[in-house]
Parts: C-alpha cells; sequence; structure tokens
C-alpha cells in the first residue's frame, strides 16, 4: 500500500468514526434521523447546505470543466450566488410552513399545500430520478480519486464498490447529525487543498495567475471566456437560471431546511453562503492550470485533470493528502443523497400504499432501502460514460421543473394553482426533459428551423417553458369549468 | 416584497444579462479574463447586498422570530 492510499483510507476511517461519534446519546426517530430536530443554529446550517454543494462535483467536476471547457465553467461561479440570494425570500415562507404542519420531506410539503397524496407520489418520483445521476457522479468521483491515487493498485471498479459501501455503512449509522459533523472535517481539508492547489499551480507553472491566462490565451484564443457557438452566452445565461432556480428543488437541500432552529438562521447564511462560493475560483484555476501541463484528455476523462496535475508534480502522501479530501467530498454529499434518496422511497412510497406504517417503521425501512440506493447508484455508474458536470446538469434539468409548482404554492391566494394543473406543469416538463435525453437530441435537432441563439439555450429551460405553459393552461381550463358550473348554478336558482 | 429587498434584483441582472456584455477576455484584471473577474466583482456585490438588505429588514431585529 503506497503512501497516498494509506491517506485516502484514513479519511474513510475519519468520516465513520465522526459518524459513531454524533450518533451517540441520541434517540433516532424520524424526526431526529431526518431533520436534527430542527435545532441546528447558523452554523451547523451553514456547513450542512455548504456540505451538499461543496462535492465531488465541485473538485474533480469544476476543475475538469475549466480544463475540459473554458470559460463556460464559469456558470458554476454564478448560479449557486443567485441561489443564495433568492435563499433569503423563498426559504423563510417554506421553513415556516414545515415547522406548522411537522412536516420532514419534500413531498410532504407539496402533499399539505395542495392538498393532494398522488402530487407528493408524483413530486417523490421526480426526486428519486433526479437523485440518481447526483449520487452516480459522487461514485464516479470516489472511483477516479482511489483509481489515480492508487496508482492503478485498486481498479476503478473496485474503488467505485469501496465508496459504495462506505458511504451505505456511514448514512446507516449515523443520519443527518453524521453528515454535518463529517461536514466540517470535509470543509475544512477542502478548503485548505483547494486554495492551496489553487494558488500553487500558477505560480510554479506559469509565474503568476496574469502569465497563466496570457499563455492560455496565446495557445487557444477565447477558451477563458464563452465561445460564440455551443456553450454561449446564451447557453450560459440559460443555464444559471436554470441551476439557480433549481437550487433549492433538491429533495436533500429542501430537507436541509427544516433542520434551521429559525428563519433568521436561514437569511444569515444568504449572506454569508456567496462569499464560500469563491473556492469555485481556485478550483478554476486549478482547472486552467492543467490544459496547458496535462493536454490530452478529453470526453468523460477531463474529471481527471486535477489529479493527473497533482500527480505529476508532487510526492505520492500528497497526492494522498489531496485524495483525503476528495474522499470526503464525495462521501459527505454522497451519504446525504442515500439518506434522501431512501427516506423518500420509505416515507413518500411505501408508506402512501401502507396507511398503518408507524414513524419507527418508517426508519427502520428507509435503513434498509440505503443498500438498495446505493445498488442502483453503483449499477449506473458502472455503466454511464457522462462526465460529472454533464450528470449533474441532467439532473438539475429533472429537479427544476418542481419550481414553478412550489414557488406558486407559497402565493398568498394558493387557487391560482390547481392540483392538476401543478402535476400536469411537472410530468410535462419531466416528459420533454426525458425525451431530449433519451433521444440526444438538442434543441437544434428537434426545431431545426429557429434562430441560432434559441438552439443555443438548455434544455432544461426549454423543458421549464413547456411546463409553465401546461400549468397554465390546465389551470385557466379548470377556472374556466368552475366558472361555467357557478353560473349554471345562480342561472337555475 | 419590500423597498428594502430590491437591491436583490441587481445579481440577476449582471450574472443573467451582463454576460451578454462582457464576455470578452481584455482588460484582464488581477490576472482574470474580464468575464471572470465580472463573475467575481458580483459574488462579493452580491454577499454586501445581502449584508445590507439583513440589517435594514425589519424581520431580523431582535424578537422577530
Amino acid at each position: 500500500m503506497n503512501g497516498a492510499l494509506v491517506g485516502i483510507a484514513g479519511a474513510a476511517v475519519l468520516a465513520l468514526g465522526l459518524g459513531f461519534l454524533a450518533r451517540r446519546g441520541r434517540q433516532m426517530g424520524l424526526e431526529q434521523w431526518t431533520v436534527g430536530g430542527r435545532s441546528f443554529g447558523a452554523p451547523l446550517v451553514f456547513l450542512l447546505m455548504a456540505g451538499e454543494i461543496y462535492t465531488t462535483f465541485t473538485f474533480l467536476g469544476g476543475s475538469g470543466f475549466a480544463y475540459g471547457k473554458g470559460g463556460p465553467a464559469y456558470y458554476i461561479l454564478c448560479y449557486a450566488t443567485l441561489a443564495y440570494v433568492m435563499s433569503y425570500f423563498l426559504l423563510p415562507p417554506i421553513w415556516r410552513y414545515a415547522k406548522d404542519n411537522g412536516l420532514y420531506s419534500q413531498p410532504d410539503f407539496f402533499i399539505r399545500k395542495y392538498d393532494s397524496p398522488m402530487l407528493g407520489v408524483l413530486v417523490a418520483l421526480v426526486g428519486i430520478v433526479a437523485l440518481i445521476p447526483y449520487l452516480v457522479l459522487q461514485f464516479k468521483g470516489l472511483g477516479i480519486i482511489v483509481e489515480v491515487a492508487g496508482y492503478g493498485a485498486i481498479s476503478s471498479t473496485s474503488a467505485v464498490w469501496i465508496g459504495a459501501v462506505v458511504a451505505t455503512a456511514y448514512v446507516m449509522v449515523s443520519g443527518v447529525r453524521g453528515s454535518a459533523w463529517t461536514a466540517v472535517a470535509k470543509d475544512v481539508m477542502i478548503l485548505l487543498v483547494v486554495v492551496f492547489l489553487g494558488v500553487y499551480f500558477p505560480l510554479h507553472y506559469y509565474g503568476g495567475l496574469g502569465t497563466m491566462f496570457a499563455a492560455i490565451e496565446a495557445a487557444k484564443p477565447g477558451f477563458t471566456v464563452l465561445p460564440a457557438h455551443g456553450e454561449s452566452v446564451w447557453w450560459f445565461s440559460s443555464t444559471v437560471l436554470l441551476t439557480a432556480l433549481g437550487f433549492y428543488m433538491w429533495p436533500h437541500s429542501f430537507a436541509s431546511i427544516y433542520t434551521a432552529r429559525n428563519t433568521r438562521v436561514i437569511r444569515q447564511n444568504a449572506v454569508f453562503l456567496p462569499i464560500y462560493q469563491l473556492i469555485l475560483l481556485f478550483v478554476f484555476f486549478v482547472g486552467f492550470a492543467a490544459v496547458l501541463q496535462v493536454p490530452g484528455l478529453k470526453g468523460p476523462d477531463i474529471d481527471l485533470a486535477l489529479l493527473k496535475l497533482s500527480e505529476k508534480t508532487f510526492e505520492p502522501w500528497l497526492v494522498g493528502v489531496i485524495g483525503a479530501a476528495g474522499v470526503l467530498t464525495a462521501l459527505v454529499p454522497g451519504s446525504m443523497i442515500l439518506m434522501t434518496a431512501a427516506t423518500l422511497l420509505a416515507n413518500n412510497l411505501y408508506r402512501v400504499f401502507a396507511r398503518s406504517t408507524d414513524d419507527m417503521r418508517v426508519v427502520r425501512i428507509a435503513k434498509l432501502l440505503v443498500p438498495v440506493v446505493a445498488l442502483v447508484a453503483v449499477y449506473f455508474t458502472l455503466s454511464g460514460g457522462a462526465s460529472i458536470v454533464a450528470l449533474l446538469l441532467m439532473g438539475y434539468s429533472f429537479v427544476t421543473q418542481l419550481f414553478p409548482a412550489l414557488v406558486l404554492s407559497l402565493a398568498r391566494n394558493k387557487r391560482w394553482v390547481t392540483r392538476e394543473a401543478a402535476a400536469a406543469g411537472i410530468v410535462a416538463g419531466v416528459v420533454t426533459v426525458a425525451a431530449v435525453g433519451l433521444t440526444h437530441a438538442s434543441i437544434a435537432t428537434l426545431f431545426p428551423a429557429l434562430p441560432g441563439e434559441i438552439k443555443e439555450l438548455n434544455a432544461g429551460i426549454v423543458a421549464l417553458a413547456v411546463n409553465v405553459i401546461v400549468l397554465v393552461a390546465v389551470s385557466g381550463a379548470a377556472k374556466l369549468a368552475t366558472a361555467r358550473v357557478r353560473t349554471g348554478v345562480t342561472a337555475r336558482s | 416584497m419590500r423597498l428594502v429587498h430590491l437591491p436583490a434584483l441587481l445579481p440577476f441582472l449582471a450574472m443573467l444579462v451582463g454576460p451578454f456584455f462582457v464576455n470578452r477576455v481584455t482588460p484582464s484584471i488581477l490576472g482574470m479574463p474580464f468575464l471572470l473577474a465580472w463573475c467575481v466583482a458580483w459574488i462579493l456585490l452580491a454577499a454586501g447586498i445581502m449584508a445590507a438588505i439583513f440589517r435594514l429588514d425589519p424581520a431580523n431585529r431582535d424578537g422577530a422570530e
């Protein structure tokens, strides 16, 4: 076993240890297991939310996207910032309603607001479908880290299996508090590693940031801004909008709102979380530094950029430290996603069809489902070939379809939208996303007659437009129908 | 929505509409291409704007839930 692997194994043991510790002395009821007893102050909620966001996606996906695509990677800086700004206004009413009604999950919210258990089933299904690519990308990241940092001693297939087993054990033991405390360890490590790499690589290889970007501009003109075609400004703007709206629609992000002690905690975090975004800047510097130093990575291999450059530059023990940070960035969010998907299945699907089930039984079933979900994700991880950012964008296209129905349910007059309209809109949006994804079509191939700019829009945004149109149409039709019935009644009386 | 909340719209304009006008490499700022520097500047401005809103918003006075 080399130095790198020792560091990585150490990180996995640390994560498990903290998970066990977090559990001590607490009764794990449904409320404790899933929403931490609604007792978290600003620092813990901050770490929990930050912990979900700074994942393998940022660490490997962000640097890889900067390496492979250049300027379009900046969308990652922008969308979360906008989501945090929005959170100041969007999350407090959600938190208040959830607390007053004792809700645990995202589907619970839709069920209560629209008074429709079947809408809850639909929302749970959308959430689970969106979570799978998100979980797959964490496992994929784990596999890459263990494989590269192991210098070929472990195959990527075994690495994915090892990661899945550790994540499963971890979440079955500790629930959400485990996630929050491991998030502390993870955030400290990732912060140190990423800032170090982002400062060191440009200095070491180019003598500074300015010279690095100048060298890239000389070798690949226009690489560090948005291209005229493909991932153009239109793509950028529509992708930022889609992902900003979808940010809190993830079932696990939605549920982490519930962990806050009060709404002030939430508003306070809206101030601090944008600054945390700046870590991404260093991630991009790493990716850009790799452009001219480890050229030639293509397709899904762009995700290897950070680790390949580290391997080229450092001693194995330091690669081990970097790999260990990477393992934590995959494990913490991975466990969170696993737990959310299992809870959704148990609480929002199983329970709907077996009504007499009590809370303790739901917790037991959820725990049993954790390994099942992990197995499904391992299957897709081993069979898929998309890059990390492509996987996340796919998940976002699905999950953002919940946004219109959610926001309209918060409006004072919730009769604006009927439950049928909400459901029809979500289905229309999801079907559009799936159709585009399965046929590998883009807006350009579906509608060749459209002007060039529109063709470059993110397909998820187009699906969102379809969603809203259907929602308004069905709602309008329902309103007309009731109006007609009402006038009919008046005429008769 | 109160009047004090309105500045929260600025980061949206800057990040969704702004790139159409600032998609350029030069002038480079602190070594970064202009577009990247624009995004970074607006992250800091967004945090500043939210801090100001947080202070001025009556919802955050002591005693409010």
